[in-house]
């Protein structure tokens, strides 16, 4: 039995390359993973613990600042997300259109913004978007707004305010996959659509989205699972209020972890509360564009 | 008319693509402008340069510990991108040319993890620093980072490209299969090496939470978290000095990402591909 074994690791050649990585992972990764389950089922007072079996979750269920939060993270998926998704699809085909000299200092450019941290951004935004900052200048000088926005003290225009960076910090991100997608379409397709006589419009729309469609999937799912668990920007930018208008999951997480009453097993519960909405919406994404295709 | 279309539309084309770059680039030059210059001036929108930068920087450094920060922040990253990327990339080449049905199942589980949000992550995680006694050090950062799942994908779709060719003749010539990896693998993947150094040095120069939570004394924190408790900790904000602490904090990632783009944007989209 023994030999046997041994012969069937041998085979697994690839266990001399991946084990390093593996046991980093299993150690930093899957045991935190298994024991948050177990402190979700635990309510915390400083350093004690007492076992309280599903209670967690039915405080959840009446935490009205928690259900704020995920309100939150989700206007901010639904109405960034798409946004940036579209500006990206449509900058980057501009960008690959065979006339546009100059592409690499484009290209350039608009990454530029994902270079930032997500800290300095947060910070020039916030001083940005000041009662008497720079932006509100510029609206009043072009007489779009006849009095400055509160932009940081007002919770509408909070929520604004992030959403406008972060179509700022992101858009470029998602714009680079689509030229790398845009790469791979053939040109005869495209030269055949041309001579079809497809217009620019026509050319868009009817070929180079569906041949981008994995891409789309990719960049969906990526963003929504990363606006999701919006943390750096909210905490530097608005500290989630005015009054929790923008405070996210994961804010709210941390709050409870290490500025209320340390209550690691009640954020337990909540980080796996937000694994399955990212699990649920991941799949439901999956599930719709496979529906298309069939 | 015909000729009208067209140039309208590659001007209109250009135009877009202008005002893109104009509005992507000027939150970072404002940035460094806002440096240079007292903090009334950038609160009144001034978009020039101005005189105020040694003083700016002067008070930056008297005030806060940047320098122990930038040290740090320079520990961590070089050592998560030399371990990380030898790491990630081994492991990479074990999931792609030496493919078995464990394997492959064991690839989808890392897959699935990309997925996890790390805020289900750090506390339990913090709790077993506790026990490790690693809290507040810097090694605590440093582990939880080698072994990232997204590099491991990263590298693992640019290997596809490799062809077996070169890797069958090489034990054929009787090179074992460490020596291959190290002689023939690595010296031609240097573009994807390059782009997955500056993917990791980047998130891990500019890593928030985790190092937040982990990192507890001003000796061991890293240049982002400083910058960001300059920003939200002064009563009376002076943006000046937050600006010229935002433009050091920001300087060494920009030189790195500037020297090395065209090989990032290559590395990135052409690992992309298929």
């Amino acid at each position: 039995m023994r030999t046997d074994l041994r012969k069937k690791l041998r085979r697994e050649r690839w266990i001399n390359f991946s084990s390093i990585a593996i046991i980093l992972t299993c150690v930093f990764m899957l045991y935190p993973i298994v024991y948050s389950i177990f402190l979700s089922l635990h309510s915390h007072k400083g350093l004690t613990s007492t076992f309280v079996g599903p209670n967690n979750f039915v405080r959840l269920v009446k935490d009205t600042i928690f259900w704020q939060s995920l309100g939150n993270s989700f206007i901010f998926l639904i109405i960034q997300v798409p946004i940036m998704l579209v500006l990206g699809l449509l900058l980057a085909y501009l960008l690959q259109s065979d006339y546009i000299k100059g592409k690499g200092f484009f290209r350039m450019a608009l990454f530029l913004p994902c270079v930032t941290s997500l800290v300095a951004y947060s910070i020039v935004f916030k001083a940005l978007f000041q009662v008497d900052g720079l932006i509100n200048n510029c609206l009043l000088a072009l007489h779009i707004i006849q009095a400055p926005i509160h932009w940081l003290t007002d919770a509408f225009w909070a929520k604004a305010a992030i959403i406008i960076a972060l179509c700022w910090r992101w858009t470029g991100y998602n714009t680079m996959f689509y030229i790398a997608g845009m790469q791979n379409i053939p040109r005869d397709t495209l030269e055949a659509a041309r001579i079809d006589g497809a217009n620019r419009f026509q050319e868009f729309f009817r070929v180079v989205v569906p041949q981008l469609k994995s891409m789309i999937v990719f960049t969906s799912i990526t963003s929504t699972i990363g606006t999701i668990q919006l943390f750096d920007e909210v905490m530097n930018l608005t500290q989630g209020g005015p009054s929790n208008g923008t405070m996210t999951v994961s804010m709210y997480i941390y709050n409870h972890s290490f500025k209320y009453s340390s209550n690691f097993g009640y954020s337990a519960a909540m980080s796996w509360v937000v694994v399955l909405i990212i699990a649920v919406l991941s799949l439901i994404q999956l599930r719709v564009t496979r529906d298309k295709e069939g | 008319m015909e000729k009208l279309k067209k140039y309208g539309c590659r001007g209109l084309t250009y135009l877009v693509l202008i005002i893109a770059a104009f509005l992507s680039i000027f939150p970072c030059y404002w940035m460094f402008i806002g440096a240079t210059n007292t903090s009334r001036d950038v609160t009144s929108g001034r978009v020039l340069p101005g005189t105020a930068l040694a003083e700016n920087l002067r008070n930056l450094f008297d005030t806060y510990p940047i320098g122990t920060a930038l040290i740090n922040s320079i520990i961590i990253a070089g050592a998560i991108v030399v371990l990380s990327l030898l790491v990630t990339s081994l492991a990479a080449y074990g999931f792609e040319k030496f493919r078995t049905k464990i394997s492959e199942k064991v690839y989808t589980i890392y897959l699935v993890g990309m997925m996890i949000p790390t805020a289900a992550m750090m506390i339990p995680l913090y709790r077993m620093m506790g026990t490790f006694g690693l809290v507040n050090n810097r090694l605590s950062v440093i582990f939880p980072a080698i072994s990232s799942i997204f590099l491991i994908f990263f590298f693992r779709q640019s290997f596809k490209t490799l062809p077996n060719a070169i890797l069958e003749s090489a034990r054929i010539d009787g090179s074992s299969e460490l020596h291959t990896f190290l002689y023939i693998v690595f010296p031609s993947m240097r573009a994807t090496y390059a782009a997955a150094g500056i993917y990791a040095f980047m998130t891990s120069w500019n890593s928030y939470m985790w190092p937040m939570i982990v990192l507890q004394t001003d000796s061991q924190k890293t240049i982002t978290l400083v910058v960001s408790k300059i920003a939200s900790s002064s009563y009376v904000a002076d943006y000046g000095i937050q600006m010229a602490g935002l433009a050091v904090a920001t300087l060494p990632m920009l030189v790195v990402f500037l020297v090395l783009q065209r090989s990032f944007v290559e590395g990135m989209t052409g690992s992309v591909k298929g």
